[in-house]
């Protein structure tokens, strides 16, 4: 397909009639987030929109995000949306591989130099470039080379967004996102472990009917899709305001629906779709699934306490740490208790990793 | 689970929105869409809101890039449009308060394809000195 053909114009070339057109349109307006009286606009901004280069860089990470978007519900809206950019580099997608993969990729960069879209998933290590390399090249070096020409970076995932699981505690390779080392580009960031898929297609869609980055929040996403906390949304929030709570995962309350906030749900703290926009085929999310909101799509969200520890409850609880540290010393003595005590406090302020060992006073 | 309880809190906001909306169409002709998708629906939620809405005297359905199907509802004016792919998933869901949805009404970019369209019929007819 031309680089210079448009939206419309590929549309119609497929046979695709005016009302297939406006339904097209409906569906991304609703895909976006827009409200329905905006698909006048969409419709007339599709129609003449062009078609972008897209490099998508793959760095620390575990594909998730690929498999998340490659597997999303709308294959009509999302099949004629990616049949319309041109995906120039992609590692798990493309069919060239090596030397030749990688010159695709410059070939990309150099012929649409300073518009092309670049998307990144995965982090960025810093402790040693040998920790995650392509083709011989760390993936500093190659997010710097591609970001230099790049019109926007859309940074899809926990990981490329904030650093993600590679960042955990103690973060062994030095993991940083795509925000910590591009400075100099305006980066729309995509989190979620994964992100939903209509979530990522609605940026794409945005970007690719409007030529521009939609308006975004204080962690750089689309504030049209993270504007909201899940509490907020949630379906179970009136079970919250009443005081109705499941206490385990098979009590009476977990099997009347009520709210999940004392099993740790992170809802009230999260800024994420899933209430609405819902997963594998619009069927359900994880809270109406039965189990609490991770928090995956907030920065640092691995190290945030305890996905089952309740929000309530202080992540550094002095007591909840005493009482393991007695425990510990009364079945193996005083003095190696309070040194297990201390250890653990030590470990709890740096939110390292305990071991067994550790708490036994082994250690 | 019991969907009454959360129903109740999140349908009756949803069906006076509705209920404004029809009367505003009733008065001054003004339309209104509601987009399903972007309500955050529990179990069951949906099923009740159609049960509410019940059936019309219309049904069409439209074969345009995957089918669509356009209901009214038993209340006149009120009518579910339900978009779906060529491989049968569903789109889009949303709720027109109009007098007649915008997809069925013929676009104006295809009548005079239509028009054309329907002489080189005519020709082929035989009947080339009337057009």
């Amino acid at each position: 397909m031309s680089a210079h053909i448009t939206l419309g114009e590929a549309l119609r070339r497929r046979g695709v009639s005016r009302r297939g057109f406006l339904k097209f349109c409906t569906a991304t307006a609703s895909m976006m987030a827009l409200p329905p009286t905006m698909v006048g606009a969409v419709a007339e901004a599709l129609e003449s929109a062009p078609r972008p280069s897209v490099i998508w860089l793959s760095f620390q990470e575990c594909t998730g995000c690929t498999e998340s978007l490659t597997r999303s519900h709308a294959p009509t809206v999302e099949g004629l949306i990616f049949d319309h950019i041109s995906l120039d580099y992609h590692h798990t997608l493309q069919a060239a591989s090596g030397d030749a993969a990688e010159e695709a990729r410059e070939e990309a960069m150099h012929a649409h130099w300073g518009n092309y879209l670049l998307v990144v998933d995965g982090s960025i290590p810093l402790a040693n470039p040998g920790y995650s390399t392509i083709a011989g090249m760390s993936n500093l070096d190659m997010l710097k080379e591609s970001a230099e020409g790049a019109a926007a970076i859309i940074a899809v995932g926990s990981c490329a967004a904030f650093g993600g699981l590679p960042k955990a505690k103690p973060n062994p390779t030095g993991a940083v996102s795509v925000a910590d080392i591009i400075k100099d580009k305006p980066i729309i960031n995509v989190p979620g472990c994964p992100p939903v898929p209509s979530v990522m297609t609605g940026v794409l869609a945005h970007y690719l009917t409007f030529g521009t980055i939609p308006e975004l929040d204080v962690y750089g996403r689309p504030k049209v899709f993270f504007g909201q906390n899940i509490h907020d949304r949630c379906y179970r929030r009136t079970f919250y305001d009443r005081g109705l709570f499941a206490k385990t995962f098979d009590d009476e309350g977990a099997r009347k629906g009520w709210c999940l906030y004392r099993l740790g749900c992170k809802g009230p703290t999260t800024y994420n779709a899933c209430a609405t926009m819902k997963w594998n085929q619009g069927a359900s999310w994880p809270i109406e699934a039965g189990h609490g909101c991770l928090g995956c799509s907030e920065p640092d969200f691995w190290d945030a306490g305890g996905f089952y520890r309740a929000l309530s409850i202080p992540i550094n609880d002095p007591a909840a740490a005493i009482g393991i540290g007695v425990v510990a010393g009364a079945a193996i003595g005083i003095a190696s208790g309070a040194m297990a005590h201390r250890k653990k406090v030590e470990a709890t302020h740096h939110r390292e990793p305990l071991k067994v060992e550790q708490l036994e006073g082994k250690a | 689970m019991n969907t009454t309880d959360h129903a109740a809190v999140t349908l009756r906001p949803l069906l006076h929105e509705i209920h404004h909306a029809l009367q505003r169409l009733a008065q001054v002709g003004e339309e209104h869409t509601i987009d399903l998708e972007a309500l955050p629906f529990g179990p069951g939620d949906e099923a009740l809101l159609l049960e509410f809405l019940g059936s019309g005297e219309v049904a069409a359905q439209l074969h345009a890039l995957g089918e669509s199907r356009v209901l009214e509802s038993r209340f006149p004016g009120v009518w579910l449009v339900t978009h779906f792919s060529e491989e049968g998933v569903r789109l889009a869901q949303q709720l027109e308060i109009t007098r007649t949805p915008a997809l069925l009404r013929t676009p104006q970019e295809e009548l005079g394809v239509a028009v054309e369209q329907f002489a080189q019929a005519l020709r082929e007819q035989g009947g080339a000195d009337d057009v």
